[in-house]
């Protein structure tokens, strides 16, 4: 089965603004799930409550903190840590990459 | 079928406790997690950890595996005897959020398959005569592209695994293939949303989506950080100390850059708005890395000992001593 492109494609990145509904969908998790990670400040929504728009980053951050609780049973402030700890170590594996490179 | 031996795959004993169990699972996953693992096929050893997990916690399940003897070794052909599973009640319940897409044939055939899906949904509709609508599951799934294909934009090809009801009621594997459009502008880790591109919807409901996240194959040249990109250009000491204009490779095509005389090495040029392109395109910067040529020959010697003349120059002047 092969099919084509045709829908429309949108890059989640820091600009891009999605609803608490299409974030929960694009994340495939209930909307109290995504309300725990606002208040232990994992994501940060942009606007009041009623009209929360959440940045594309946040899709993998949410999925990121779900597969890591349901994995290896942290609570909620262990995987905002690691998370925190995995996107540093990230940005330092780069940078050490780049730097090796020579 | 090839059999699975859950005990080996945790590095356990038959006769392992469940505390010893769950010990040895949280100590692979963590390991092996592919959010957190830069293992090698660390995906691949997370399915395998979390397969023999979902058995062996489950004291139900564990006995009826326990049941099947330790003859058999990782691999060796398996069919499962017929009515193993007399006195067992775990088809089709039981089961725990991990992810059952991921669990293998042998897992399948001795404890069916959980949680499939909005597929379950289709029976509800049944009784009432009604047709059942609901939208396809999304997607998620990861590409590694080149850092050109950031700057161009690219088509791919996937392959995607997805589950579907059989024409017998069990779910089955399929595979599809899908051209993917990788839109200009992406940086690794970053995800886009492919809409409709998901699992099919039951009835008039809607495709899920597929959301694909980004990394970059390491490239010879260049390194990307976010929306910088940066790359190493080798020059001779005299083009460093006396300046130069270099023909320097960038993904967007060749730059001529202007090297400033007395440039150190290390030093960085940076091309404006020359990185990953968006609406506020990243930088691409030129490090500088000033390489020495070897004196071999007695006029390079000469050439070296004339520097020495030249210069009055200590290195080492901040090392006291």
């Amino acid at each position: 089965m092969q099919q084509n492109q045709n829908g429309d494609i949108t890059i989640l990145d820091e600009d891009s603004e999605l609803t608490l509904k299409e974030l929960c969908r694009a994340c495939g998790i209930p909307a109290e799930q995504i309300l725990a990670l606002v208040e232990e400040g994992i994501i940060e929504p942009r606007g009041p409550q009623a009209h929360w728009r959440f940045s594309g980053i946040c899709v993998r951050r949410v999925r990121r903190v779900y597969h890591l609780r349901r994995d290896l049973g942290v609570n909620l402030a262990g995987a905002a840590l690691a998370i925190e700890l995995l996107e540093e170590i990230e940005q330092l594996r780069a940078r050490l990459a780049r730097l090796e490179h020579k | 079928m090839e059999y699975r031996d859950y005990y080996q795959i945790l590095g356990l004993e038959r006769t392992a406790d469940q505390a010893e169990i769950k010990r040895a699972y949280r100590k692979l996953a963590r390991k092996y997690h592919p959010d957190v693992s830069k293992e090698e096929q660390a995906e691949d050893r997370f399915k395998e950890v979390s397969e023999a997990y979902e058995v062996l916690k489950d004291p139900e399940k564990r006995a009826a595996y326990d049941q099947l003897g330790s003859s058999y070794h990782t691999g060796e052909d398996f069919r499962p005897p017929p009515n193993w599973d007399q006195g067992f009640e775990f088809h089709g319940g039981g089961y725990t959020e991990a992810d059952p897409e991921a669990f293998s044939d042998f897992f399948e055939s001795l404890f069916g398959r959980g949680g499939f899906g909005g597929a379950h949904a289709q029976g509800f509709g049944a009784g009432t005569r009604r047709q059942f609508h609901a939208e396809g599951e999304n997607t998620h799934a990861r590409i590694a592209i080149n850092i050109e294909d950031s700057y161009r934009g690219a088509t791919r090809q996937i392959t995607l695994k997805h589950s579907v009801l059989g024409a017998d009621g069990r779910p089955e594997i399929k595979e599809r293939k899908l051209n993917v459009k990788i839109p200009k502008g992406v940086t690794e880790g970053q995800q886009i949303r492919l809409a409709g591109q998901g699992e099919p919807g039951i009835g008039e409901g809607k495709p899920g989506d597929l959301y694909l996240e980004i990394t970059f194959n390491p490239h010879p040249l260049y390194h990307a950080e976010g929306k910088t990109v940066y790359l190493d250009l080798p020059l001779t000491p005299w083009e460093a100390a006396l300046g130069d204009k270099v023909a320097v490779p960038t993904p967007d095509g060749t730059v001529n850059v202007t090297i400033p005389p007395n440039s150190r090495n290390g030093g960085k040029l940076r091309l404006k708005g020359r990185g990953i392109p968006a609406k506020e395109p990243g930088d691409f910067y030129v490090v500088l890395n000033i390489v020495t040529p070897p004196a071999n020959s007695d006029e390079e010697k000469e050439a070296y000992r004339q520097f020495s003349q030249a210069f009055s120059f200590d290195p080492r002047s901040g090392m006291g001593g």
